[in-house]
């Protein structure tokens, strides 16, 4: 019997890791999908400061954001996105859970956000004019993604 | 004693009467809209901006499948869960046999054709300051909507509230026809109220609800919880939304915050609308969220 109880143990330690251990805190994870976000938010703010009129535009510049947009589009997700690692598992994430139910929908809206990415990378030396609709489709591929799968602000 | 007990009983059958008379749902008088000839086009913009396919639309309808208006998405509230009905004009599925007086009772008064209340998850308590010839031009989009027979599905809304008399209580208490921002000092704040007190219906999220589920007008826009349960709705107030006039303008259109992050939930949909809009509208709303009172401490 008590031969029996160790052995569960130790199968869970070693077999079920994420399920037994559903408190971990993903701390590695999480610091990298959101500075991924964050890396697309400050090249995003170069690209639309242009867009808006508020900064200069600088073909260069303009350029050098647009590439590193699709430099993180190519972040392959799958091992920043653990089981358990959702909104109702840990704090510190607005990573819904719907993220691991429908992961086809999840991957294809990265995909998405690959496409919008690659349109601004060809429209970003072009002129001031052309940044304005490839932001508009970057930020649809945001929207279409945090419409479902990220939790409002608390 | 028995004579007391007789009083009694006509008085109280007279509050009663009283109260089914009160509580009665009121179709508007069709008189207003005689005059007015519906111009579809601009009806599409009054669509938009009223954002009536974001609800009404199948749940994971995307693209020209958003007009096709056969309902399914569902609403939790505190009060139950509302599942938005088929609204597009086929005459079984949806409002094809309506006339235009029974589909602007429905909009500005909350009104159903067999004279029964909505539930206010539909935002006639906004719409109601829609103007008539709006509302005409909206019909006469709504007839080149593609017709979708899918019937429409119960709301999930428990006792009490599934009395739909009580509906009209709540509506002598709430459905108010005047503005919020009682004068608009300029054209483009006029325009603005008109998009966020009556066809956007901003305040129906950012406002906070009283116990009986009526929007705070004490509080207008300052914020309110999410009536999902999880997380906050953010106040527009000028003490709270500190944003410049331009990145407001510009989160609208793109759905981008001036630090670049981007809007989700149910803000989604209303920026697909935004965006549609002309670039005045946008700076309209603005204009009317910068002419808002700083809320009182």
């Amino acid at each position: 019997m008590k031969k029996h109880l160790a052995f569960a143990i130790a199968f869970a330690a070693l077999g079920c890791g994420t399920s037994v251990y559903a408190q971990e805190d993903f701390s590695a994870q999480l610091k990298a999908r959101q500075g991924q976000f964050r890396i697309m938010a400050i090249n995003l703010g170069i690209l639309g400061g242009m867009a808006q009129g508020k900064i200069d535009y600088d073909a260069e510049a303009a350029q050098a954001a647009a590439d590193s947009l699709v430099g993180v589009s190519m972040i392959q997700q799958p091992p920043m996105w653990p089981e358990g690692s959702d909104n109702m598992s840990i704090d510190g994430t607005r990573a819904q859970p719907t993220i691991w139910e429908d992961k086809v929908d999840f991957l294809s809206k990265w995909e998405d956000l690959g496409t919008a990415a690659a349109g601004i990378q060809t429209a970003a030396s072009g002129g001031v004019e052309a940044l304005g609709p490839a932001m508009g489709q970057i930020g649809g591929a945001c929207k279409a993604c945090h419409d479902t799968h990220r939790a409002p602000e608390s | 004693m028995r004579r007391g007990l007789m009083t009694g009983t006509l008085v109280l059958a007279a509050i009663a009467a009283a109260g089914f008379f009160v509580t009665r749902a009121t179709p508007i008088d069709s008189s207003a809209l005689a005059g007015h000839v519906g111009d579809p086009a601009s009806g599409e913009t009054i669509f938009i901006a009223s954002g009536c396919a974001s609800c009404h639309a199948a749940p994971e309808a995307e693209g020209d499948a958003k007009l096709v208006l056969a309902g399914g998405q569902r609403f939790e509230s505190d009060f139950g869960t509302f599942v938005a009905p088929n609204v597009s004009p086929h005459p079984e599925g949806g409002l094809g046999s309506w006339s235009l007086a029974e589909f602007a009772s429905a909009v500005q008064q909350g009104v159903s054709p067999d004279g029964r209340h909505y539930y206010p998850a539909f935002p006639y308590t906004s719409y109601t300051r829609m103007t008539d010839q709006d509302v005409v031009d909206l019909w006469a989009y709504w007839q080149t909507l593609p017709a979708d027979a899918t019937p429409s599905q119960p709301h999930e809304v428990g006792f009490p509230f599934n009395i739909r008399r009580s509906v009209g209580v709540w509506k002598q208490i709430y459905l108010e026809d005047d503005w919020v921002m009682a004068s608009a000092d300029t054209p483009e704040i006029e325009r603005g109220r008109y998009l966020v007190e009556a066809l956007a219906h901003c305040g129906e999220c950012h406002t906070p609800r009283t116990a009986l589920g009526g929007l705070d007008r004490s509080a207008w826009l300052e914020g309110a919880p999410n009536p999902t349960g999880r997380g906050t709705i953010p106040a527009l107030t000028p003490d709270e939304l500190t944003w410049g006039p331009t990145e407001i303008a510009y989160y609208l259109e793109t759905g981008f915050t001036p630090d670049f992050d981007s809007a989700g939930g149910h803000m989604v949909a209303v920026i697909e609308n935004f965006a549609q809009l002309p670039a005045s509208d946008r700076e309209a709303v603005v204009a009317y969220l910068k002419a808002l009172p700083q809320p009182k401490p």
